[in-house]
């Protein structure tokens, strides 16, 4: 059994609780009291069956408002996986959560009730998922029940919805026609939409292939911790702890250490467990190498010929999280795999309009749940990677420096000294291309 | 563990079991506390959560000692079998144990037992924020799982305090990517829950995966039991039945292990760990509904106290 992380965006009623309320449910990952509990509360409230979706909003606020606005994480599991969701809001204003949810995610389902078609927000939904890298997309066309489970209807979204993501890089988008409501296409194939061939929604994500999503390629190994017991019986040991970011490491291999670009060897690569021949993503090991080289917190151990770029400037997409505008000239905190350093914003390139992916050049702050493209520099160098070669090494956040909250989540699109300027033309084109929006393979 | 040959076969086709993947991912939220901050410590209430948290932390710095010591906050009401379990476990391991005692703060007059409430639940709270502020703790590792109710479904790995110790739902830090924002100002401390992410399936089944040790409580065994407010409340000295109780020799188990006043016993014959498996796969209560008095009172009681520096 495998773990399969999927977030959920879709527009105020569009179904959202509702389905994932059904996906518990029918997978019983409710319990009696849980459902009880919900019971009480929809009999209050006058509604006529059990509302599954007070299942899914936590807090007092929401309760009270009757909206959902932060992520909440939710878990199920059937024999095949187990499944954490990141239930996200889908108004323009959560964009933060949205983004939040995603940034861990395997797959992504923006839903869209089938008597709207694709609306705005379900750009929105979808572009925030392939910005955020999530290999998979599930477009669930909800409601079918109330537009006649309609073929016709359900092709149309369909269409509409391809058409306009060639824009993106997305390789892998399922259509799922089905009612969150009465269950149809949720767990088991609707007896109403005969003429739907495809998989359920649990089945898809039961069975959608993931093992070749991790990035096996590019060793990067961002040390986290020291382990040295300082004992009789380790008394020279020293482990380099921490958890691969991506590549795969085996005993005896020449690696570099990174910022000083010295060279050594992997002596063991070990657990508690014991010894290990080879490690991958995403598994917390130790490393002890050949030659005693001063290695701390922060460095970066890879490969001789497969290295990241050492720099201490660079170009990135910005989601702004914070209620104080980012501005050029902004310090802030930059924490990336496991350093952190001071960071000035040098220049706001152009600021993204979520909705259009139209690129607004004149832009001079990015605010709250405004996402942008930027270039930082840094008071000390990074070992970074392209978003899209590894979430890991090219995901960063900024930290306010008095508050110390989390205000900003980057993804470095280009590490190093300025690129050339976006060319005008391309600016206007509104559509997003592979080299500016990074998208993990 | 994967066995040796297989690993990079098991790699290339990507599927760490999820169990695996989880384990990973709380080792390393535990390296990034030991790496951030000064003074952490490890909640440990010989519950089968804290029993993975510290089976996690040998996981995260062994071959040293852990990087922080282990503290229990002691109701008074504790079931001897899980107190006698604590110190084996944590003599065998080998490291530092922190008692903080509610007895004590109710002796210094820090609080105060609620007439006619035997339940010690709320009273942890004092004695929790005056041990982190006693020891300087800016850290505090807590076995929590959003599974657990739905308050805790929105809580962040990382999660802030302010000097009373309070949660403030509405203004978490965002949380992405495995970026945990350890930055604290003075006064104010973090609460980091590495086990968010489990359940208590993937709980049992790490346990049984790995063969820790449990409290025998956790197994079926013969007890004295009444039934108070829908649960079955095991006798003891903190505990009179009432005349209209009816004590009943019964074989239990416990699904959690609390304060003896507010934790109920489940009639249940599992015996060992894949009997319990096979009982949690098969539950239609969650563990909170089935055997803690303390949360049925209000949907929102989680939530009213956590805001109050609760765990
Ligand atoms: N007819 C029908 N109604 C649905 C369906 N899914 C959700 N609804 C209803 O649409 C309304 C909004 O659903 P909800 O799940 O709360 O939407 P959310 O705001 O996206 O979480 C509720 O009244 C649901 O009962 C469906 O498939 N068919």
């Amino acid at each position: 059994m495998d773990l399969l992380r999927f977030s959920t965006a879709g527009s105020v009623d569009d179904g959202k609780s509702t389905l994932i309320g059904r996906l518990l449910y029918d997978s019983k990952g409710i319990f009696e009291d849980q459902l009880a509990a919900i019971e009480r509360t929809s009999r209050r409230r006058g509604y006529q069956q059990v509302d599954l979706a007070l299942l899914t909003d936590g807090l007092r606020a929401e309760r009270e408002q009757g909206i959902t606005i932060d992520v909440a994480y939710r878990y199920f599991a059937t024999p095949r996986r187990k499944f954490i969701i990141a239930d996200t809001p889908g108004h323009v204003q959560y964009t933060r959560n949205m983004v939040t949810g995603a940034s861990t995610a395997d797959l992504a389902i923006v839903l869209i009730d089938a008597r709207k078609g694709v609306l705005e927000q379900s750009h929105r939904h979808a572009f925030i998922a392939t910005l955020l890298g999530i290999p998979h997309l599930v477009v669930a066309v909800n409601k079918m029940d109330l537009v006649g489970y309609s073929e016709e209807t359900f092709n149309a979204i369909r269409d509409d919805f391809s058409a306009w993501a060639q824009k993106l890089d997305v390789h892998d988008i399922q259509f799922i026609p089905l009612s969150a409501l009465h269950g149809d296409n949720v767990v088991t194939r609707s007896v109403a939409m005969p003429w739907y061939q495809g998989p359920s929604l649990l089945y898809h994500l039961e069975n959608v292939y993931i093992g070749s999503d991790r990035n096996l390629i590019d060793a990067r190994f961002p040390v986290q911790w020291i382990i040295r017991p300082q004992t009789d019986a380790h008394h020279d040991y020293r482990g380099y702890a921490g958890q691969i970011a991506a590549g795969v490491f085996r005993k005896g291999d020449q690696v570099t250490i990174l910022p000083s670009g010295k060279t050594t060897h992997i002596k063991r690569i070990e657990t508690m467990d014991g010894e290990l021949e080879a490690a991958g993503p995403p598994m917390s090991v130790s490393m002890l190498l050949e030659d005693d080289i001063d290695i701390s917190r922060g460095d970066m151990i890879c490969r001789p010929h497969n290295q990241p770029t050492v720099a201490n400037e660079l170009d990135a997409m910005m989601c702004w999280m914070a209620d104080s505008a980012l501005r050029p000239g902004g310090r802030y905190l930059l924490k990336h795999t496991t350093k952190t350093v001071k960071a000035v914003v040098d220049d706001l390139r152009y600021r993204i309009d979520v909705n259009t992916l139209h690129r607004d050049q004149a832009a001079d702050q990015l605010g709250l749940n405004e996402i942008g493209r930027i270039h930082l520099r840094t008071s000390s160098p990074l070992q970074l990677d392209p978003y899209d070669l590894s979430r890991t090494t090219g995901g960063f956040i900024l930290i306010d420096d008095t508050t110390f909250d989390t205000v900003g989540a980057g993804m470095v699109i280009h590490a190093g000294p300025e690129k050339q300027q976006v060319p005008a033309d391309e600016a206007l084109e509104g559509a997003l291309d592979d080299a500016e929006v990074p998208v993990a393979a | 563990m994967i066995p040796f040959e297989s690993q990079p076969e098991v790699m290339a086709r990507g599927n760490l079991s999820h169990l695996d993947a989880l384990e990973a991912e709380s080792v390393f939220i535990m390296r990034e506390v030991a790496a951030e901050f000064e003074r952490p410590v490890l909640l440990f209430s010989g519950g089968k959560d804290s029993i993975v948290m510290l089976r996690l932390a040998e996981k995260a710095f062994r071959p040293a000692k852990f990087p922080f010591p282990v503290m229990h906050i002691d109701t008074g009401h504790n079931f001897p079998e899980v107190l006698e379990y604590r110190d084996r476990t944590v003599e065998r391991l080998g490291e530092r144990l922190i008692v903080a005692s509610v007895q004590e703060s109710i002796d210094n007059g820090r609080v105060q037992e609620e007439p006619g409430n035997p339940s010690r639940n709320r009273l942890q709270t004092t004695t929790l924020l005056d041990a982190i502020a006693e020891h300087q703790f800016d850290a505090v590792f807590g076995g929590a799982r959003r599974d657990e109710e739905k308050a805790r479904a929105k809580e962040r790995v990382f999660s802030l305090r302010d000097e009373f110790g309070q949660w403030e739902p509405k203004a978490q830090r965002p949380e992405l990517w495995s970026l945990y924002n350890g930055k604290i100002r003075k006064g104010q401390h973090m609460r980091v829950f590495p086990i968010s992410n489990w359940t208590e399936m993937d709980v049992w089944q790490y346990i049984e995966r790995e063969n820790v040790e449990v409290p025998s409580i956790y197994f079926a065994h013969q007890r004295d039991v009444f039934r108070r407010d829908g649960m079955w409340l095991s006798t003891s000295e903190f505990l009179p039945n009432r005349d209209d109780e009816e004590v009943q020799h019964m074989t239990v188990r416990y699904r959690t292990v609390g304060d003896m006043t507010c934790t109920g016993a489940v009639d249940s014959p599992a015996a060992n760990l894949a009997d319990i498996i096979l009982e949690v796969a098969a539950a239609r209560i969650t563990e909170r509904g089935a055997t803690r008095a303390d949360d049925a009172f209000s949907e929102t009681a989680m939530e009213d106290r956590k805001r109050e520096g609760y765990f």
